[in-house]
């Protein structure tokens, strides 16, 4: 897929891979920041977790890998991610071994942080993302069969955005991988090539659970499709090549764990784990906003906060997805995911905060369609994440990767300076064609300056974060802010992208 | 972090005030692109504009990244002052650009190197005028003593203090030291790499004639040492000869430089050729000195098919002789990709010269990525690691030298023989 999609770019246009290439200078930048958990025995934190799994995969048989034994402490970071990054982490770890065993000897390894190791984490995410998530954003960008200019932008988007570059490499997670291969499926169904998305939806899905939140969008946008071909066998036929191309999938990544039930009910209990409550941190979804006036937890037992989540989610699915269903073009495709992975996001059970980022990547695949709107959620939703962050001790990795960003983005579209012309026409304006900016709207006349005061209330919090230590009755005050503010700000985009999508908006209010 | 015994002080705070320093310095440098780009007519949309571009190879210069934000400079201020000087000269206002460019030698005694440009310029333009008819220059007295006035005053303004204590003589000996040998430790790609090769070659071949060669120990120069070494076979060099051979170099531009009256880009060639000069056969020296003749000869190549060429050329060409200086196992995909996007973006974004580029040229540049990952890892996954540790260095300093030594000659016929006369500068 990589040396295609280079060949491709080389002859289309050398700008694709000057972005691709600062994309690859940023995430090195950022890893050189602190990771998760980085000197905070004896849990540490997800970059612990990623290592601990190399270790596991690399020495104990397959059959024990998601099972509880006395090599493999399930409560010391246990696998809970399907099939396929336990295959990733085994192929680390055969990598690992040959340039130093040290780093996943049984046990020994735990907590292990030389800079020698450090240096080959890091390097596995900036590979991955090199091998999937680039070349997956090219393949979109110029699926989406616009202007150079336009693929140029979406391109830089996608590959600038600074949530997945602090949380991949900063925090340190493997997210490109899963997100890259989901962006690949998306990419393919623009391009007509409906089994081979499902295809690579389906390894997205069995990479992280956490790609349910799109499964909905996906099912219903091919289901769409094959009720409106033009004859009932081709129907039938296409719908068989889709099923047969996910169970293929399912089942070649299965196959290990399917040779004994007792493998395959293991993996399931590590990857649905209903014993951990309604959330953990805080969250910027409904219920742990509702929580602060009307204690969820406390009134309720598990089980009826589990109906009520699944109640809500599926009633705020069912819009978006119908609408879909009903009309399955790729771009409704993009807002069902978008919408859908919101809904999930503010009412489903168990929800991280960077969770925030499945709904991120859509609203950046949206850009061209939306650019302010899009620039906004991109950057509320990494600033969302600012206590994860700061815990982490990445603050400046976060300003310095967002103020580019806003910056890039800006210079890149104007996007920012549609509000100024548009109240100042007299103002000389910077983009003298329009190489796919927006023209002057009159929404834009309230919204980039209600970007500002958005931003500017982040960065306040931030501020007051680190520097202000919180009054001894709230300890937790500044996340709870931080998430309140965001999920108000989420609130607002998950009805503003569902009047979109409904075509409430007339032609103007549609370029935000 | 501010007392006196505390070397190597380096708490996270302190490195981090440093480097926001160096970032609010290159602030500088964004005012100097500012006025030098104003002076490149443009057009097209906001990012192909002349100021985004010069921003993108200065302010973005993968050379600058590396010195002054990784390996801890403030290159980016003094070029700014550079560009500010030069800014204001084009527009026909000596006694501002001489102030800036006196200003600028009392913080680094480096642009030494481009004085004499400064000097001829002025002199031709602002001292002297010829009248049409005749050839004999006339002084301008009024204008001498006001430019007299200018750079006397800064000097004095920033020796004042050091003159009034004393310190004048160990100012001097830690400005100019000559002790430290012909070359740096990492030899900077000039002309006295391949002078002393020469002499290692010789070396060799005469133990290999049976001739023995004394003072010649096993690793004098490579060592990594800096020290004062002869040279075993070929005659020593002295800081002497080093000087009159860099100002023998710098003759032709500086005449082609007076017989341009009032050219801001014959100026800005002379500049460029200055440096390149003295870079190339000068005493000891460092292997950052080229951007000073890289940086400046960006604003050039944005008006310019064949300087632009140039520019790639010798940019690339510093960039991976920079390399070195982030030596750290972290630091190695920096190098790269910093070196690489920068060519990729010159490549892109500069103007086009008449007719491909030569199988030569484009022979060298992926030659040059080669020596780049060569050094990066290559030397290492060859498991030459142990016997020959000085190689990659060599090899960078030797093929990067190759590329400066060939940009300089290039700019010297290009600029003896193939440039037009450009804009006039309006003479007050």
């Amino acid at each position: 897929m990589v040396i295609i999609a280079v060949q491709r770019a080389l002859k289309m246009d050398s700008r694709y891979l000057l972005v691709l290439g600062l994309g690859l200078l940023l995430r090195w930048a950022v890893s050189l920041h602190p990771h998760s958990g980085q000197r905070k025995p004896p849990m540490f934190g997800d970059y612990e977790a990623q290592r601990h799994w190399m270790e596991v995969t690399h020495n104990l048989p397959l059959a024990d890998w998601y099972r509880n034994t006395t090599d493999n402490d399930l409560l010391y970071w246990g696998l809970d991610y399907p099939p396929l990054t336990a295959y990733h982490s085994y192929l680390c770890g055969a990598v690992a071994a040959r340039v130093d065993p040290s780093f996943v000897a049984l046990h020994a390894s735990r907590g292990l942080e030389t800079p020698e190791h450090r240096l080959f984490m890091r390097a596995t995410v900036l590979v991955a993302d090199l091998l999937v998530f680039l070349p997956a954003a090219l393949w979109f960008a110029v699926a989406l069969r616009r202007s150079r200019a336009v693929t140029l932008t979406v391109l830089a988007v996608l590959v600038l955005y600074p949530g997945l570059l602090l949380i991949d490499h900063g925090h340190f997670q493997y997210n490109g991988v899963s997100l890259g291969l989901m962006v690949a499926a998306a990419a393919a169904l623009l391009g007509r090539r409906d089994a081979t998305g499902a295809a690579l939806f389906s390894l997205a899905l069995n990479y992280k659970q956490m790609e349910l939140y799109h499964a909905l969008p996906f099912f219903c946008y091919l289901l769409g499709t094959c009720l409106r071909q033009r004859t009932w066998a081709a129907s039938v036929g296409k719908l068989a090549k889709i099923g047969a191309a996910t169970v293929l999938t399912f089942g070649l990544v299965w196959l290990p764990f399917l040779v004994d039930a007792q493998r395959a009910v293991e993996v399931g209990a590590r990857l649905f784990p209903f014993n951990r409550g309604l959330f953990e941190d805080k969250v910027a979804n409904f219920w742990c906003s509702l929580s602060v006036v009307y204690k969820v937890k406390q009134l309720h037992s598990v089980a009826a906060i589990a109906s009520m989540c699944l109640s809500t989610t599926a009633l705020f699915l069912l819009p978006t997805n119908l609408l879909l269903l009903a009309d399955p073009t790729p771009h409704n495709l993009l807002l069902s995911l978008l919408n859908s992975a919101l809904t999930f996001f503010l009412f489903s059970f168990q929800v991280h905060e960077k969770s925030i980022l499945l709904a991120a990547l859509p609203a950046a695949m949206l850009f061209p369609d939306y650019p302010l709107s899009s620039l906004w959620f991109l950057l509320a939703s990494t600033l969302s994440m600012l206590p994860l962050l700061l815990k982490d001790d990445l603050l400046l990795a976060t300003v310095a990767t967002t103020v580019f960003f806003t910056v890039a983005v800006n210079m890149a579209t104007g996007v920012l300076d549609a509000g100024r012309r548009a109240a100042a026409p007299k103002q000389r304006s910077r983009l003298t064609t329009t190489s796919g900016g927006p023209p002057a709207d009159p929404c834009s006349r309230w919204a980039v300056p209600a970007l500002y005061l958005s931003l500017t209330g982040y960065a306040v919090l931030a501020l007051t974060s680190v520097t202000v230590s919180p009054p001894e009755r709230y300890p937790d005050l500044w996340p709870v802010l931080v998430s309140l503010y965001s999920f108000a700000h989420f609130a607002g985009f998950f009805l503003y992208y569902h009047l979109i999508q409904f075509q409430f908006f007339d032609e103007k209010f549609k370029v935000c | 972090m501010l007392e006196v015994q505390n070397l190597n002080y380096a708490s996270p705070a302190t490195i981090l005030f440093q480097r926001l320093t160096v970032i609010a310095s290159d602030f500088v440098l964004l005012v100097g692109v500012k006025k030098c780009a104003d002076t490149v007519p443009g057009q097209g949309t906001y990012l192909t504009s002349p100021r985004v571009r010069l921003a993108a190879l200065t302010l973005g210069s993968a050379g600058l990244i590396m010195v002054d934000h990784i390996h801890f400079q403030y290159n980016g201020l003094l070029i700014g002052l550079l560009l500010i000087s030069y800014a204001h000269m084009t527009q026909g206002r000596f006694l501002k650009s001489a102030f800036f460019f006196t200003v600028l030698l009392n913080m680094k005694h480096i642009f030494l190197y481009l004085a004499p440009a400064y000097f001829v310029f002025l002199l031709r333009n602002y001292c002297v005028t010829i009248p049409a008819g005749g050839w004999l220059p006339r002084p301008q007295l009024a204008n001498t003593a006001k430019l007299g006035l200018v750079v006397l005053g800064v000097f004095g303004l920033s020796l004042a203090p050091f003159v009034a204590l004393g310190q004048l003589p160990q100012l001097v000996s830690r400005l100019f030291p000559f002790k430290r040998g012909l070359c740096h430790a990492y030899w900077a790609p000039n002309i006295w790499v391949f002078y002393n090769l020469a002499d290692k070659l010789a070396v060799f071949g005469a133990r290999q004639l049976g001739v023995s060669v004394p003072g010649s120990s096993a690793a004098s120069m490579t060592g990594g040492l800096v020290q004062d070494v002869e040279h075993a076979l070929l005659p020593a060099v002295r800081p002497a000869a080093t000087f009159a051979l860099s100002a023998a170099a710098m003759l032709p531009a500086l005449v082609t430089l007076w017989r341009r009256p009032a050219d801001a880009a014959a100026f800005l060639r002379a500049l460029v050729q200055c440096a390149l000069c003295s870079f190339l056969l000068g005493w000891h020296v460092h292997e950052k000195a080229v951007l000073l003749a890289v940086v400046p000869l960006a604003v050039l190549a944005l008006r310019s098919g064949p300087e632009a060429r140039l520019y790639l050329l010798l940019s690339a060409a510093a960039h991976v002789s920079l390399g070195p200086l982030l030596f750290a196992g972290r630091e190695a995909p920096a190098r790269l990709l910093l070196a690489g996007l920068h060519a990729g973006y010159a490549a892109q974004a500069l103007p086009a010269a008449a007719g491909p580029p030569s199988r030569a040229y484009t022979g060298y540049l992926a030659g040059l990525a080669a020596v780049a990952v060569y050094d990066v890892i290559g030397h290492r996954a060859l498991g030459l690691d142990g016997r020959w540790p000085f190689l990659p260095l060599l090899v960078t300093s030797l093929y990067c030298a190759v590329g400066v030594v060939y940009c300089w000659l290039a700019l010297y016929w290009h600029m003896l023989f193939r440039v037009e006369g450009g804009q006039k500068i309006k003479v007050r």
